[in-house]
C-alpha cells in the first residue's frame, strides 16, 4: 500500500500501529477509564477529535515552530483543543464529562497525542497528518471500547449498560459478577490478555508470509518489527 | 604407574536427595491435620471443596502443559498443594464454583503465565484468595453456621471470632482462647485450629522443609506490634486479646505454610527475618486499622512483591570478601 495516503494512515492507526495494543501508548486512560464500554467510546472519541485537530494544526505549523521549543508549542496547541472539547462536553454531555472526570484535562499529556505530533505530524503534510490522527484516534477508540466491553461484561454482566447476563438474585440461578474486573486489577488482566491475543494473530499472520511491516512508512528507526528491509536511522 | 584423570563437573557436587516432588508431598502431609480438622469441623462440604480445588488445580496445570507443549509438571504435587491451600482459605458456605475459579486463576494466571513453579512472583493460593475476596466480597466473608457445624457456641454463627474481636474488643462474651487454639470455631476451612497447624508445622520443621526464621520473625513482630498497640491505645495489657489475635484468623496458617513458600520468600537468612518482620507489621496494621478484620493474605502478597528488594540488600558476605583491612 502506498505510504502516507489517507487510507493507509487510517489502517495504520487501526491495526498496524494500534496505539494501545502495539505501541502501548496512552496506558493511563486505557487502564483507568475502561470500566465500561460507554466510557471507552467517550474517551476514545474525545481523544480522536483532539488528536485529529492537533495533528492537522501541528502539521500546518510545522515550518514555523522552532525545533528547540517544539514540545511547549505542541502542548499549547493540544491544550487549546482539549479545553474546547471539554467545554463542549460540559455543555452537551454532562454525564459523560462527569464519568470521565480528570481524564479529560489529562488528554493534554496523553502520550499518543504528543507521540503522533512528534513522530508524524511535525514531519509530514497536513492531509496525511489529519488522517493519521483520525486513524490513531479510531484505533485507540476501538481498543479501549473493546477493553471496556470485556471488563463490563465480566465485571457486572452488562454491555453498554444493558444487562446481558441476568444476575443471580436470592436463590435464583444467574450470573455472579466478578467484581475485580471493573476494579483496577481487572484492567491489567484484560489489557494483557487482549494484547496477547492480538500478538498471536499478528505473529500467526507473519508466519503465513504476510509482512507485518507493510505500510510502515519506512520509519525504521522507531520500528520494532523484525523486518528484512530494516535500515538504521531512516526516519523521515 | 597409571594416572587416572577425573573429570570434575561444575558445582553443586553434593546433591540433596530431597526433590521438589518430595518437598511438596511433605507439605501436603503436613497440611493433613488441618484439612482433616476442617472437614470434621465444617462437615462434608469442606471435603467437597478440598477435592474440587485440588482436582481443578492439578487438571489446570496438566491442561496448560499439554496444550503449551511444556514438560508435564502436574504430578509434582505443587499444584496439589496450591489447590489444597486455596481450599483451606475458603469459608465453607461458598458456592462450589468459586474455589474452582480461584484454582484456575492461581495456576493459570499467577503461576503458569509467569513461567511455572519457581517463577511465580506471588503465592498463587493467596493471589487466588485475594482475587476471590475482591470479586465476591460478600460470599467470601459470610461464615454461616451449617448443620454439620459442631461448634460449642452459638454466638459466633455470624462472624468469625476475629471479626467480633475487631468490632467489640475482647469481652466476657468473646470466644475463649482455648477454643480458638483448638479450632472448633467459625472461620475458613483450614485456619481455625492453631493446634492442627502447629502439628503440621512441627513436621515441616522436623524434615527441615522450613526454617524458624520467617514464622518466628512474623509472629514475633506481630506480637510486639499488638503489645505496643495495647499500651498506646490505653487498652492495657490483655492476654485474651493478644492470644485471640494470634490464634484467630489466618495468622498461623499464613506464618507456617504460606509465608514460607520457597518461591516467594527470600533465600538470604537475614532477608527472611526482614521479610517476617514486614509481614508481622503489615498484618497488624491491616488488622488494627484496616477496613476488614483480616489482613494476613494481603500482607503476604505485598511482602512477596518486596522479596527481590529484600534479597538485594541482605546478600550475605561471601567468605574472604570484605572484612577489616590491614593497616
Amino acid at each position: 500500500m502506498t505510504p502516507n495516503t489517507p487510507k493507509e494512515r487510517l489502517l495504520n492507526g487501526l491495526w498496524v500501529e494500534n496505539p494501545t495494543f502495539v505501541l502501548m501508548l496512552g496506558m493511563c486512560p486505557t487502564l483507568a477509564i475502561t470500566t465500561s464500554a460507554i466510557n471507552g467510546i467517550g474517551m476514545g472519541l474525545t481523544t480522536t477529535v483532539v488528536l485529529a485537530c492537533s495533528n492537522l494544526f501541528i502539521s500546518l505549523l510545522r515550518n514555523f515552530i522552532p525545533d528547540r521549543v517544539r514540545m511547549p508549542a505542541f502542548i499549547v496547541v493540544v491544550a487549546s483543543f482539549v479545553t474546547m472539547v471539554q467545554m463542549i462536553l460540559q455543555a452537551f454531555l454532562p454525564t459523560l464529562n462527569k464519568s470521565l472526570g480528570i481524564y479529560i484535562p489529562l488528554i493534554v499529556v496523553n502520550c499518543i497525542i504528543l507521540g503522533r505530533a512528534e513522530a508524524y505530524a511535525s514531519k509530514n503534510e497536513p492531509i496525511p497528518s489529519l488522517f493519521d490522527g483520525i486513524g490513531m484516534g479510531l484505533g485507540f477508540t476501538c481498543s479501549i471500547t473493546i477493553i471496556g466491553m470485556v471488563r463490563e461484561l465480566i465485571g457486572s454482566g452488562k454491555i453498554f449498560g444493558a444487562q446481558i447476563l441476568p444476575l443471580a438474585e436470592s436463590g435464583k440461578f444467574g450470573y455472579e459478577p466478578i467484581t475485580i474486573f471493573v476494579l483496577a486489577p481487572g484492567a491489567f488482566f484484560v489489557l494483557a490478555f487482549l494484547s496477547a491475543i492480538q500478538n498471536k494473530l499478528r505473529i500467526g499472520a507473519a508466519k503465513r508470509g504476510i509482512d507485518p511491516s507493510k505500510g510502515c512508512n519506512g520509519q525504521c528507526g522507531s520500528c520494532q518489527s523484525p523486518c528484512e528491509d530494516k535500515k538504521e536511522g531512516t526516519d523521515k | 604407574m597409571e594416572i587416572t584423570m577425573y573429570n570434575v563437573s561444575s558445582n553443586p557436587h553434593d546433591r540433596d536427595s530431597m526433590t521438589t516432588q518430595r518437598i511438596m508431598q511433605l507439605v501436603a502431609i503436613a497440611l493433613l491435620p488441618t484439612t482433616l480438622f476442617g472437614i470434621w469441623n465444617f462437615g462434608l462440604k469442606a471435603l467437597l471443596i478440598v477435592v474440587l480445588t485440588t482436582g481443578s488445580a492439578v487438571l489446570c496445570e496438566w491442561l496448560y502443559n499439554f496444550f503449551m507443549k511444556k514438560p508435564q509438571t502436574a504430578w509434582d504435587f505443587s499444584a496439589f498443594v496450591t489447590g489444597l491451600l486455596i481450599a483451606l482459605n475458603m469459608p465453607v458456605s461458598i458456592p462450589w464454583w468459586m474455589p474452582v475459579l480461584g484454582s484456575i486463576f492461581a495456576i493459570l494466571v499467577v503461576k503458569q503465565l509467569y513461567g511455572g513453579l519457581g517463577q511465580n512472583f506471588m503465592n498463587p493460593a493467596l493471589a487466588a484468595r485475594c482475587f476471590l475476596i475482591i470479586s465476591f466480597a460478600g460470599k467470601m466473608t459470610t461464615f454461616t453456621a451449617n448443620k454439620a457445624f459442631k461448634g460449642v457456641v452459638d454466638t459466633v454463627s455470624g462472624a468469625t471470632p476475629l471479626a467480633a474481636l475487631k468490632a467489640n474488643g475482647y469481652t466476657d462474651k468473646s470466644v475463649s482462647v482455648l477454643h480458638m487454639f483448638l479450632g472448633d470455631i467459625q472461620g475458613t476451612i483450614g485456619e481455625t485450629s492453631a493446634l492442627a497447624i502447629i502439628l503440621g508445622a512441627a513436621l515441616l520443621f522436623f524434615f527441615k522443609i522450613i526454617t524458624w526464621r520467617i514464622p518466628t520473625a512474623y509472629i514475633g513482630s506481630f506480637t510486639i506490634f499488638i503489645l505496643i498497640y495495647m499500651s498506646a491505645s490505653g487498652m492495657g495489657f490483655s492476654a485474651g486479646y493478644l492470644f485471640s489475635q494470634l490464634f484467630g484468623g489466618g495468622l498461623m496458617l499464613g506464618a507456617f505454610f504460606m509465608a514460607t513458600d520457597y518461591v516467594t520468600s527470600p533465600i538470604t537468612p537475614m532477608g527472611q527475618i526482614v521479610f517476617g518482620i514486614c509481614l508481622g507489621v503489615l498484618t497488624a496494621i491491616f488488622r488494627l486499622f484496616g477496613g476488614s478484620a483480616e489482613g494476613v493474605s494481603y500482607a503476604i502478597i505485598i511482602c512477596n512483591l518486596l522479596v527481590p528488594v529484600i534479597e538485594r540488600f541482605t546478600v550475605p558476605r561471601a567468605f574472604g570478601k570484605g572484612g577489616r583491612k590491614k593497616a
